[in-house]
């Protein structure tokens, strides 16, 4: 019965986390958006004490329920190791007792305290569990998504209806699709092979839990008098953390997924207090050698491979009608500071807090959102407006951030917040250059801070930025008609301002 | 006799001729069997032209190879054949049509027939280079691609005025290599476009005497006929050349499609009165109920447009008097719309930013037609059909159009202005319907 609950509500939950980072359109996230703000890391960057006292309260009483049941990378990875117990029963009681890896354990908890002190957002998000899996699907699983709604798209254009809408589905950044690649392949061989050896080895998340868990008032309990060492429970446990010959079950490791409870026939096992008729300490696990550490995860490389078409057909002999001039595509300007959303509140804030989980890249409507290229903040959101502007109106990535990294705002404050101020290259402005009265940035600021002006003995006007009433939005850097680089780019602000 | 028995007779009449009708089906009436083409006399030449011309600069285009847009040649031969077969001899082209390959295309498809079984016409469209040698030049590539010695009948292509006549036809001394190209017959009849205002008009007509006119084609339908704000009234200048006995080839009879894809509203009118008739139907009898109208020119991509076109042809039933006045009616609602009058004829293209402006322009009608086009100032984004309409705009928006070929790339460089036969201003409409979407997004 307990096993039916807890799979039940694992189900609930991993669905509702995947779906978040899927929808696109935002809906789901006025429903579920909670389920997002309940995962722990991001609870404790967010200084959510609300989120952290009920699960620290959860665990202290009932143990690893956390992990069983809230955290997505936790159940998929049972979903995982299901899969290869389905069937044979060979395969279903491949797991045996282990000593637990502490010396592993530990250290990459310590690393992530480090990390997390020092403002190294780029660790914090590699090893923060709930964001691992939001990178997976963001990654791996959102542009199939993304792929099959847009062939629904596709056949619902044909009938002239309005139900689905085409989405972009292009790759943000070409290192974070690697690492979430990299996780997602050692993620499905442990729990495969061994269920969850990333719980209990490399998640410092799990590492947490179970330092408090080894002391839950409730947990699998043997019942010694019943037990008749038949072992199938061992065999059976994902987390290899029952010690089936001393009867002892390591709290630490155990996620009380109550598989063991419904595998005894003799029904020796039970989810009772744990200090009730016989005290047995847990027993001290001998720190083994560490495993393989995990593997190397990194590759850098810049993903803008710009085919640079023909620029704009110049006029023949004879000029014929029709036919579509080739457009060049943009390319991503270097920006001496980065550009993060209005929400952030700046750079630092925004490192400190952020864990990485692709949630606000997802559900950006503009394509403006991408992980961080950058080593320091590697996998945490950045801007940029290749394919579309900030614009705005729009808060979604400040609506769904669970670890405050992108404070909530209104679309009235975000149109006084300077994230960024635009800059002109005049090198590369056509009206400058050809002479053409364009004025397209101008045309298109919507804090009216461009202005076209004249210079003096020129006919040509040239745009001009006004920094104050500039907020960064970059829509003038989007309908530049330079190309492949915008002669108006945005710099960001390390701090952002109001206006 | 009302006109659907006239229908009738017509139709039994040359029931041989029609398609065969298919006696199973109950709803088929006589309409479906075609009659015989209706044919006018050209007064100056004696030609006998089918009332219904074709205008190739619709053909299908698809991708080659290489990813460039070419001709499907083999709907053009298969459209051209039934063309000839239904009686249609006037078809009308240019060099520039579809990025150029029109002529060549059509001359093809026209080749497999009898030389003097259909009349060829087409243009001078010097536009960008009008010096006496290109423009010889591009006269000689014509009778090229038509595999021909001599046109039926050769236009001065998109002439406004006075001025443009001067500059690209009569300084360069082409008039007089063209007057003697007619001398010596190898322009059966010398004609020109016209795209302008009446007084640009006034002008070209006192040439006729110096010049003499065999033809002049005009942009004429039932829109155009008085509704006409920025350029010459259709109906002004047909009757200055019926004066004249000037006969008149007609072009753009359907606005490009505008009277084809007409608002909700107004449609439902014309199926009211004739359900069994397309709405574009009206269009064309319009243009034949004039008796100085020597040919009517229609763009027909597909099969479904000839065959259409060919019911209202074959033959023509003049408007009555009423029915005349009814047209005129729609017209007048149809001015209430905010559409904009392109016709599509990609003139302006390509914009040397990457704009796909006929698309943009045809989106926009499109939405304002079908009632998806909101008055911002007065509707409520809470309202149901608000966001209905709204999303319907937004999304077919971006299903019609790559981003990059939006109106928000517009820069303003005006370089299409020039080249639009309409005189749209075409960045500022451009830059109206970015404001629009904009202001669409914005309501979340």
């Amino acid at each position: 019965m307990l096993r039916k609950i807890r799979i039940v509500l694992a189900a609930l939950f991993w669905v509702g986390v995947t779906a978040l980072f899927l929808d696109f359109t935002g809906t789901l996230h006025a429903w579920l958006g909670w389920m997002a703000k309940v995962q722990f890391l991001p609870a404790v960057l967010a200084l959510n004490l609300g989120v952290i006292v009920a699960l620290v309260l959860l665990t202290l009483v009932c143990g690893r329920v956390y992990c069983s049941v809230i955290c997505p990378m936790g159940v998929f990875q049972d979903i995982v190791s299901w899969i290869h117990g389905k069937g044979k029963k060979k395969n279903r009681y491949r797991f045996s007792y282990s000593p637990a890896k502490n010396w592993l354990r530990y250290s990459m908890l310590g690393i992530l305290i480090i990390a997390i002190v020092a403002g190294i957002g780029s660790v914090v998000a590699l090893l923060a569990p709930y964001s691992a899996y939001g990178r997976i699907v963001s990654n791996i699983f959102a542009p199939v998504y993304g792929w099959g709604n847009n062939l629904l798209a596709l056949i619902d254009a044909h009938f002239d209806s309005y139900n689905f809408y085409t989405k972009e589905v292009w790759l943000r950044s070409l290192p974070t699709f690697i690492i979430a690649l990299v996780t997602l392949v050692a993620v499905v061989i442990l729990a495969w092979k061994n269920g969850r050896t990333y719980c209990n080895t490399i998640c410092p998340v799990g590492t947490t839990l179970g330092l408090l868990s080894k002391f839950s008032l409730f947990g699998p309990v043997i019942n010694e008098s019943k037990c008749v060492n038949c072992g199938l429970c061992g065999k059976q446990c994902k987390a290899a953390c029952i010690d089936t010959k001393n009867h002892k079950i390591d709290y630490s490791r155990c996620v009380d997924c109550m598989d063991c409870i419904e595998s005894c026939k003799s029904k020796a096992i039970s989810y009772s207090f744990r200090y009730g008729k016989k005290d047995s300490e847990p027993a001290p696990a001998k720190a083994e050698k560490a495993g393989a550490a995990d593997a190397g995860r990194r590759a850098f490389m810049m993903g803008s491979a710009i085919a640079l078409g023909t620029a704009a057909a110049k006029a023949q002999d004879m000029k014929v009608d029709g036919g579509l001039a080739a457009v060049t595509g943009k390319m991503i300007p270097e920006r001496e500071t980065h550009l993060v959303p209005a929400g952030a509140t700046g750079l630092k804030h925004l490192a400190q807090h952020c864990t990485g989980c692709q949630l606000c890249v997802s559900v950006c409507p503009n394509n403006v959102l991408r992980p961080s290229t950058s080593l320091k903040n590697l996998m945490q959101p950045e801007m940029s407006y290749e394919r579309g502007y900030c614009r705005p109106e729009c808060t979604k990535c400040s609506e769904v951030c669970p670890a405050g990294a992108i404070v909530k705002i209104t679309p009235e404050e975000k149109t006084s917040i300077q994230v960024g101020h635009a800059e002109v290259d005049l090198f590369l402005c056509i009206a400058n250059n050809e002479g053409v009265n364009c004025g397209n940035c101008a045309r298109h600021c919507p804090a009216g801070a461009i202005k076209m002006v004249k210079e003096e003995g020129s006919d040509v006007r040239i745009p001009s930025v006004n920094p104050e009433r500039c907020i960064g939005c970059g829509a003038c850097e989007y309908v530049c008609p330079a190309r492949p680089l915008s002669a108006i780019h945005v710099e960001g602000h390390e701090v952002h301002r109001s206006i | 006799m009302d006109r659907r028995d006239f229908i009738k007779s017509a139709g039994a009449g040359a029931a041989a001729f029609g398609l065969a009708a298919c006696t199973n089906n109950k709803s088929v009436t006589v309409d479906t069997k075609l009659g015989e083409m209706t044919y006018r006399t050209n007064p100056n030449s004696g030609d006998k032209t089918s009332l219904l011309g074709y205008g190739t600069m619709r053909w299908q285009m698809i991708k080659n190879a290489d990813g460039k847009d070419v001709i499907d040649q083999d709907s053009v031969n298969e459209l051209v054949d039934r063309a000839i077969e239904a009686g249609i001899n006037y078809f009308d082209s240019s060099p520039v049509y579809l990025q150029g390959q029109s002529e060549q295309a059509t001359g093809l498809a026209l080749a497999r027939h009898p030389r003097n079984s259909y009349f060829i016409a087409t243009k001078l469209s010097n536009f960008s280079n009008w010096t006496k040698e290109n423009s010889i030049l591009m006269y000689k590539k014509s009778l090229e691609n038509f595999q021909t010695d001599y046109l039926d009948y050769y236009l001065l292509h998109a002439v406004s005025g006075e001025a443009v006549f001067r500059q690209r036809f009569v300084d360069n001394g082409m008039m007089e290599y063209l007057m003697e190209e007619r001398k010596a017959g190898r322009i059966r009849n010398l004609g020109f476009s016209f795209h302008g205002p009446a007084s640009g008009f006034d002008e070209m007509m006192k040439y006729h005497e110096q010049y003499h006119w065999d033809f002049v084609q005009i942009q004429m339908n039932y829109s155009d006929w008085t509704h006409q704000t920025r350029e010459a009234k259709a109906q002004y200048m047909y009757e200055e050349l019926t004066k004249r006995g000037i006969p008149v080839v007609i072009m753009e009879p359907l606005l490009g499609g505008a009277l084809a894809q007409v608002p909700d509203a107004i449609a439902k009118r014309f199926m009211e009165r004739e359900p069994s008739r397309s709405i574009a139907s009206w269009a064309f009898r319009f243009c034949g109920t004039h008796p100085n109208v020597l040919v009517t020119l229609s763009g027909m991509t597909y099969r479904e447009h000839l065959e259409d076109n060919l019911k209202s042809f074959c033959p023509l039933v003049p408007l009555t008097e009423e029915e005349l006045e009814f047209l005129e009616s729609q017209a007048s609602l149809m001015k209430e719309y905010p559409t904009i009058s392109c016709t599509g004829c990609k003139y302006c293209m390509p914009c040397p930013y990457g704009i796909d402006i006929p698309t943009i322009f045809a989106h926009y009608n499109k939405c304002v037609n079908e009632g998806n086009v909101v008055d911002l100032e007065n509707a409520t984004p809470e309202q149901k059909e608000f966001r209905k309409a709204r999303r319907a705009y937004l999304i077919s928006y971006d299903r019609a159009l790559e981003k990059v070929r939006q109106a928000d790339h517009c820069v303003g460089c005006e370089e299409c202005m020039s080249h639009c036969p309409q005189h749209i201003r075409i960045p500022r409409e451009l830059q109206r319907i970015d404001r629009y979407v904009n202001n669409l997004k914005k309501t979340f």
